[in-house]
């Protein structure tokens, strides 16, 4: 039954994500990769990680994908606009850099079946692992100083955002 | 219940908290001071107290917050090029802000706020709080290339850069995902602690992560192939801002790059070839493409590319000596780079300006002082002794041919060569080239002034004297704890 539920999730989160990367339409891409999103935290709950599902389901799917929708519809973005002039190389140059990167993706994921250090790492995972405590115990102890970045990223970022959206007097001069 | 609380050394990371606080300080007063005069001394005020906080922790370093701030003399030594670049750039910036209309609080706050990201950046051994510290740095680059809001070239500057930038990310993130892959870790003293273990189990998860990283970081520094954004950026970003990205993401790019790979990764024995390569085509390039620029930023951007290659000789050359020689030549280039940058702010500031060569024709008539810093800039960017770019040359040129790397250096001499006719056409133009028209006047402003004379007191320093400023670049090996 596990195995079940793991290779749907599995599907469903790969299918998701190449659904995404081939629309036309940025909204039904942000759509898939919502479905990406929610299969992903399905297979964090299979692991035990309860929280980090939850965490995934409710952070990027809830709040941060609902952002992304907010920013695309108010930029009226259709998809059409994407359609991207092309060149003759353009379409082999994808392919070939796209199976080169799936061929690394294999030969790495062939190498990394080293057994000694897998058994290891699974000892190690505790049995609340992935719970709000060991998740919580790390943000503020280990990665505290990382953690306080990413609050000075985000601020950065909208400061950013508001300097370049403000309307000055030569815009409202213009009438924008 | 145990609760393991964090131990806290705030005196460790003191020169980010006070920039990032008087950041966040100008952003609020922004609202209520009319006079931005006082906002950007209050900047630079800060920078100021930051240096102060600095500059004791020299010669004990320290480690803090579970390994993830390394607060040695080299973290310290890089912080003073990025404070020095920063607040030079507050100085120059303002008059060329006012007279386009573009000067607003925001901008001395995201100034600061890039500079806080590469603090982080040299001051760490942990790959997570790098790519932390780049992110900090390039977001409010990215605002500022763009801070002409109303000016195309500077909107397709903010553009370019944010998508080049983006993508550099991308591929920088994947590579340090694929090394936690490979090793368990982001702390560099682990990664090379087990390096031999490692490899044996995953070497081409390690490789790819490292070339991957190494790519991200080459579109930061502006290493030859991953180039082709830094001439239209420079060109399009306002002048003080091309200046700040001439020299400060370079340096602070190459400091992530010397902790990585002459530290985490040194063991990685193919890694030379990469670099050998990268740096031959980095200074060619550079070099050549310099030559056929009329315009002056466009030019400078394509020598800022060069002396990327330089360093990524040092890089390549690996060992104390070279770091040390690496060091020593950002700091000597922040000096003369953005006084050549701030003499052309100075010309750029008037509208009918387009930063094209000719356009320095008779300014030695005109203004002599200034044709003569110019002129002094130029040939440290060349390489003339007794500047600081010949001495810098000369470290690293000479740690390459101790080390092995004869070749490169004979490539890199003679790009030197190269590099001389480009740099000169500047100094024929301002003194022997007839005036086509009437030489517009230019007026200083003291704050313009004071960075003229410590960019050309800077680049003659550590030219005349150099074995002090680099006996200071020989104590910044990084020594980890």
């Amino acid at each position: 039954m596990e195995l079940i539920i793991f290779y749907l999730a599995a599907v469903v989160a790969v299918g998701g994500g190449l659904m995404m990367i081939m629309q036309r339409n940025p909204v039904a891409s942000v759509l898939y990769l919502i479905v990406t999103l929610v299969a992903i935290a399905v297979m964090f709950v299979q692991l035990n990680a309860v929280f980090v599902g939850a965490l995934l389901i409710i952070v990027y799917a809830g709040a941060i994908l609902v952002l992304f929708l907010f920013v695309i519809m108010l930029l009226n973005l259709r998809g059409e606009k994407f359609a991207e002039k092309r060149t003759r190389l353009d379409r082999p140059t994808r392919i070939i850099l796209a199976v080169a990167f799936i061929l690394e993706l294999l030969a790495m994921f062939k190498q990394v079946a080293f057994p000694g250090r897998m058994d290891e790492l699974m000892v190690q995972a505790s049995p609340d692992f992935g719970g709000a405590r060991p998740v919580a115990e790390l943000l503020y102890t280990k990665y505290l100083f990382p953690f306080e970045l990413t609050s000075i990223l985000l601020l950065v970022a909208i400061v950013g955002a508001v300097v370049m959206a403000r309307r000055d007097e030569k815009d409202k001069k213009r009438g924008i | 219940m145990d609760l393991k609380l964090a131990t806290i050394d705030l005196g460790l990371i003191a020169p980010e908290i006070i920039i990032a606080a008087v950041a966040m300080l100008i952003l609020l007063l922004g609202n209520v001071v009319r006079r931005r005069t006082i906002l950007a001394y209050f900047g630079l005020f800060g920078l100021v107290a930051a240096l102060l906080t600095a500059l004791p922790r020299w010669g004990n370093p320290a480690s803090g917050f579970y390994g993830m701030v390394q607060a040695d003399n080299f973290a310290i030594f890089f912080k003073i090029i990025f404070i020095i670049a920063a607040g030079l750039t507050i100085l120059m910036a303002r008059r060329y802000l006012i007279s386009h209309e573009i000067e607003s609080p925001e901008f001395y706050a995201l100034l600061l706020f890039s500079a806080v990201g590469m603090m982080v950046m040299a001051a760490t051994s942990d790959l997570v709080v790098i790519f932390l510290g780049l992110e900090i740095m390039s977001v409010p680059l990215y605002v500022m290339a763009a801070f002409a809001r109303h000016d195309v070239s500077s909107n397709e500057a903010g553009i370019k850069y944010f998508i080049m930038g983006a993508f550099a990310s991308g591929i920088l993130i994947y590579g340090i995902a694929l090394v936690y892959g490979a090793t368990g870790t982001t702390d560099l003293r682990r990664i090379l602690a087990d390096w031999g273990f490692f490899e044996m189990h995953s070497q081409l998860f390690l490789y790819s992560g490292a070339i991957l990283v190494l790519i991200g970081f080459g579109f930061k520094v502006a290493a030859v192939p991953f180039h082709m954004w830094v001439p239209d950026v420079y060109q399009g970003a306002p002048t003080p801002v091309t200046a700040f990205f001439s020299v400060a993401p370079k340096a602070a790019g190459f400091a992530a790059l010397l902790r990585i790979f002459t530290y985490g990764f040194a063991d990685m024995s193919q890694l030379w070839a990469i670099l050998w390569i990268l740096a031959v085509l980095t200074m060619t390039v550079g070099n050549i493409l310099a030559i056929f620029q009329d315009n002056i930023k466009r030019m400078l951007a394509y020598s800022s590319i060069a002396h990327a290659g330089y360093i990524l000789v040092a890089l390549t050359a690996g060992g104390d000596g070279a770091v040390s020689s690496a060091a020593y030549y950002l700091l000597a280039y922040t000096f003369f780079n953005l006084g050549a940058f701030a003499v052309i702010t100075l010309i750029d500031t008037r509208n009918s300006s387009t930063a094209q060569i000719d356009e320095m024709q008779g300014l030695s008539g005109r203004h002599p002082f200034l044709a003569a810093v110019l002129a002094l800039f130029m040939f440290a960017l060349a390489g003339f002794p007794p500047t600081a770019g010949f001495m810098g040359k000369f470290y690293i040129f000479s740690e390459a041919i101790k080390n092995g790397y004869i070749g490169l250096a004979i490539i890199g001499v003679m790009n030197s060569f190269v590099s001389v006719y480009y740099y000169l056409r500047v100094v024929v133009v301002s003194f022997f080239a007839r005036p086509n028209k009437e030489f517009e006047a230019v007026s200083y402003t003291p704050a313009i002034f004071i960075v003229l004379v410590i960019t050309a007191a800077g680049t003659l320093i550590l030219g005349i004297l150099p074995g002090y400023w680099l006996s200071l670049a020989r104590a910044g090996i990084f020594q980890f704890l």
